[in-house]
């Protein structure tokens, strides 16, 4: 049953920014595809990993790293880079799956996740990994960590963006209102979070276990510009970032997500937040993932 | 009458000439300023200041981020709150993640005497000490303070480094020369030794006069570097003494005196008194007054040393 798991993740690369929408939203879905086969099976690997959140930042992780961001994998720490920090960092396992598809490092590393003495580690390391922004897994880190790299980009007159990916039950700390009363003190509208609003966090739903609601007011109330998008519509995501900040205005993007998605019987399903999935699981991720990239009429043309 | 110092304005020469010289050192402070004494850097370099307000989690994540963006940010906060409120901060953000950036503790240990406990910092070099990567120093006059900082602003890594308002005299020779992981003698003796740091090597070096009266010939070790650690000077110091105290403004149990005993017991053993405060917190009373209380005044460290000739 094993070996159906032994296909290649490919390199994909970047797309660029002059690349016609329709392009660049078939790219950004294979790619989307790519990560979810993969990442099962790298969980399998290691016996542990966070594949519901994985799955819910997989299709606004791809569009920075391999679209959006002015980023390149052949000089990982240009001094001018966007900056992507995943605050989440629990879900590296997406992480790095996106930047082996965007060529930062070999696919077949992926294999090595959380091996002894591997550079994958379960959180995201720096020093390890080049291109990795920030040390994070204890949460709460990534957004006082943003605020400091796009206040030192506007301190230098520098164009670059930084980009900070929270998870919603994160909001819960309070680091990251701090951050959020900094980052609108000080006028920061080369600062984008987004929050992956997937409603679930470690052991039940976010309004279950300490609501944010109003979070778009609350947004708006610390100083931000706030979009609200659905996080798996390519179109969606890849208007809001071109959008642009708003003048003196960080950006807030409420990204609902949902958790799992788009599998079956994963989606919405707080049990996945770090289940490992068996064998028998991972064959229908793997089919479901089939089916759905199949071009349509496929079935009729059998 | 001996000229007293108060290093923090030291530390606020220094950091403006180190921020003129190179204007991608910055300043990060929790509304800190006039306890750090930064009213004129902010006066003459206000766009190399951040200002986070009172946030100490955000101002050590900011300061990661300003490294990571090309900056050497100094983080200068009251080391009560800069090594305990924002402790994971300093563990993920910069010591874990490695970035060049120097926490200048303002008015640690037990500097602000009758604030009481909650304002007093006697635990930071002992948590600090642990963190992996971490440098730790504990200058003790004018001399050793500048040459701590303008040698942390050089280093690619993360600088823990205590600056006091508590006034102190002069005490290294007009040619020191700081070097992390360097200890310096200050004065010879072979009965026995005192290694002390900060606010209370001139009480030791006032304890080596009172034991001279008393025939008792002690050597005093300047420690400004407790991490790393000068094991050399230490291993001299227990094979030509016959016993050492060490005497630090905090607890003991961690800080030098924990230090110290780690390399006597690895490479050296020899009787040590470990003077500073032991496990409780400090009652109130003036900073000075405290430390007299734990036996830190110059009457009180002789008495120690002098158990140990005994």
């Amino acid at each position: 049953m094993r070996s159906n798991w032994e296909f290649e993740t490919p390199v994909l690369g970047r797309i660029g920014k002059d690349a016609p929408r329709a392009e660049v939203v078939a790219f950004l879905q294979r790619a989307g595809t790519e990560l979810r086969r993969r990442d099962p099976i790298m969980i399998d690997h290691a016996g542990n990993g966070h594949i519901g959140g994985d799955f819910s930042i997989a299709d606004i992780l791809l569009t920075l790293l391999l679209h959006e961001l002015n980023v390149d994998p052949a000089d990982p720490l240009a001094a001018d880079r966007d900056r992507l920090i995943l605050s989440k960092g629990h879900t590296a396992g997406a992480l790095y799956i996106a930047m082996a598809l965007g060529g930062w490092f070999p696919p077949e590393d992926l294999m090595t996740f959380m091996d002894p003495g591997s550079k994958l580690n379960g959180h995201p390391n720096r020093r390890y990994v080049a291109g990795v922004e920030a040390n994070t897994g204890p949460l709460g880190h990534g957004f006082p960590i943003a605020v400091g790299s796009a206040l030192a980009a506007q301190m230098d007159g520098s164009s670059r963006r930084t980009v900070v990916l929270l998870g919603d039950g994160e909001m819960q700390e309070g680091s990251n209102w701090e951050a959020m009363m900094a980052a609108s003190h000080f006028g920061l509208e080369n600062l984008t979070a987004v929050v992956d609003r997937n409603r679930l966090q470690q052991g039940a739903a976010v309004a279950d276990t300490m609501s944010l609601e109003p979070l778009a007011d609350k947004g708006r109330a610390f100083g931000f510009t706030v979009h609200e998008i659905d996080a798996h519509d390519h179109d969606a995501i890849l208007d809001v970032f071109a959008a642009g900040p708003s003048e003196g205005r960080p950006t807030l993007v409420i990204a609902h997500s949902h958790k799992g998605h788009p599998i079956s019987f994963m989606s919405d399903n707080v049990a996945w937040h770090h289940h490992v999935p068996s064998p028998e699981e991972i064959d229908a991720i793997l089919a479901e993932l089939d089916e759905l990239a199949a071009p349509a009429g496929r079935e009729d043309s059998k | 009458m001996t000229e007293l110092f108060d290093c923090r304005d030291t530390y606020a020469a220094t950091l403006l000439d180190l921020a003129q010289t190179d204007r991608d050192v910055v300043v990060v402070v929790n509304d800190s300023v006039g306890s750090s004494k930064l009213g004129g850097f902010r006066k003459e370099l206000p766009d190399q200041m951040v200002n986070v307000g009172i946030a100490e989690q955000n101002m050590v994540g900011v300061a990661a981020g300003l490294a990571n963006g090309g900056k050497v940010p100094f983080v200068s906060a009251a080391g009560c709150f800069l090594s305990a409120r924002a402790m994971e901060q300093v563990k993920a953000d910069l010591a874990y993640s490695g970035h060049h950036v120097v926490l200048a503790a303002q008015s640690p240990g037990v500097a602000y005497g009758g604030l009481g406990a909650t304002h007093h910092s006697i635990e930071d070099v002992s948590w600090m000490r642990t963190l992996p990567g971490m440098t730790v120093l504990v200058p003790a006059d004018p001399a050793e303070t500048e040459q701590a900082l303008r040698w942390a602003v050089g280093h690619d890594g993360p600088v823990y480094v205590r600056i006091s308002r508590a006034k102190v005299p002069a005490v290294h020779p007009d040619d020191y020369a700081f070097a992390p992981g360097k200890a310096t003698v200050l004065r010879e003796g072979d009965d026995v030794a005192l290694l002390a740091n900060g606010t209370v090597l001139h009480r030791a070096l006032a304890a080596a006069d009172l034991l001279a009266e008393r025939g008792i010939a002690a050597r005093v070790v300047s420690m400004g570097s407790v991490k790393p650690i000068d094991v050399d000077v230490v291993v001299a110091a227990a094979r030509e003494t016959r016993g050492l105290v060490t005497v630090e403004e905090g607890l003991a149990a961690g800080g030098l005196g924990g230090a110290v005993a780690e390399v006597l017991t690895e490479h050296a053993p020899a009787r040590l008194v470990r003077l500073g405060l032991p496990d409780t917190f400090a009652p109130t009373g003036s900073d000075a007054w405290i430390l007299d209380h734990f036996g830190l005044d110059p009457e009180g460290i002789a008495a120690s040393a002098a158990t140990l000739v005994e």
